[in-house]
């Protein structure tokens, strides 16, 4: 036991919390330009991950896209994440 | 107006056939009119689990190619006179089946049935496309395992484009998430998803938990769908699934662990 851990009262991360967070990431992913969303966005992703890799090694995951309606406006919301420096 | 129900997951061996042995038995013991039919042309199973693998003498796949009529192809089951079965053949792959053809048995069957349950392959291709085209709702049969919950997603984004009713513009399937194998001990502990975990990922209505049971082993090897035997924790689960599906409100139950005894906890293991 991790007595430090213990007094800040961390949780230790259980599987199935890990489990939960790996598939929130692959669903949204398999939901990309489904349901909701032109229905350019995959290639559109398909594309900016192309250009991301030109310059940095990332996964499959590392660009997602979303579309939000607000107020009668849609808001396409990109996210790239970039690995680690190290 | 027969009401189509399709039993689908995408993964394979998570209970679709053992659902669809259940379901239909239930709906047929409430007095409903019901046929089960299974679209696995190639690899059935349906026939063992509900015990008539020796009465088969026409397949479905007959039916569409014209060799035998429906009334001789349908099994009466043996313990519920409400309730008949549709085999999938054995010899022939799903190419067998075609779109027309199955339209036209779902047609006839209409007719005379309350119920229509459709056993999907496992997969995405021919047959378990087929098995969903023409369902008026859904049961996504779901473990709480990552690549089960992936694969339940994938199906449900085609139940939302590759159906009839949304092709014709006539509103949508109903979904409803069917959780088995669920093993409260093991999610207390962390070490499986929880009702809510899948609930929250998937975003559909949940119809029913059926926990991790040794009655459903017992149940096939007898041929007799898990629900006939109401002593079993899973056949009640699968008792109140269907009394939820017919619009009875139903508290869930094997969601929590059974506390240990004090001589379990000195002795168990």
């Amino acid at each position: 036991m991790d007595w430090l851990k213990f007094f800040r009262g961390e949780q230790p991360k259980t599987t199935a919390s890990v489990a939960k967070e790996r598939l929130q990431l692959v669903v949204a992913h398999q939901r990309d330009g489904r349901a909701n969303g032109p229905v350019y966005l995959p290639k559109l992703r398909e594309e900016l991950l192309g250009v991301v890799r030109k310059y940095v090694t990332v996964p499959d995951n590392a660009v997602q896209i979303t579309v939000q309606r607000e107020d009668g406006l849609e808001v396409l919301e990109m996210n790239i994440t970039l690995p680690d420096a190290t | 107006m027969a009401k189509i129900v399709v039993v689908t997951s995408g993964k394979g061996g998570v209970g679709k056939t053992t659902t669809s042995a259940s379901f239909s038995t239930g709906l047929a013991m409430r007095g409903h009119k019901t046929v089960v039919i299974d679209f696995d042309v190639g690899l059935r199973n349906l026939d063992l689990i509900m015990g008539c693998e020796r009465r088969v003498v026409f397949d479905f796949v007959n039916v569409i190619n014209g060799e035998a009529n429906l009334r001789q192809a349908l099994i009466k089951d043996k313990a519920n006179e409400n309730l008949y079965i549709l085999a999938a053949s054995q010899t022939r792959d799903k190419d067998a089946l075609s779109e027309e053809g199955v339209e036209r048995v779902l047609g006839e069957l209409a007719k005379e049935f309350d119920y229509i349950v459709c056993d999907s392959p496992a997969g995405i291709e021919r047959g378990a496309h087929l098995a969903m085209y023409f369902a008026d709702e859904a049961l996504v049969v779901t473990n709480p395992e990552v690549s089960s919950v992936r694969d339940s997603d994938r199906v449900l984004g085609l139940l939302s484009s590759k159906t009839r009713k949304v092709e014709k513009g006539e509103g949508r399937v109903k979904e409803h998430l069917v959780l088995t194998r669920y093993n409260p001990a093991r999610v207390a502990k962390g070490e499986m998803l929880s009702v809510d975990d899948v609930k929250e990922i998937l975003a559909i209505p949940l119809l029913g938990v059926i926990p991790e049971s040794p009655a459903v082993l017992t149940s096939s090897n007898a041929g007799s769908p898990v629900i006939a035997n109401q002593e079993t924790d899973a056949g009640r689960a699968y008792d109140d699934l269907v009394a939820r599906f017919l619009g009875e409100d139903r508290p869930h139950r094997y969601l929590t662990a059974e506390k240990k005894g004090f001589l379990g906890r000195m002795f168990g293991a």
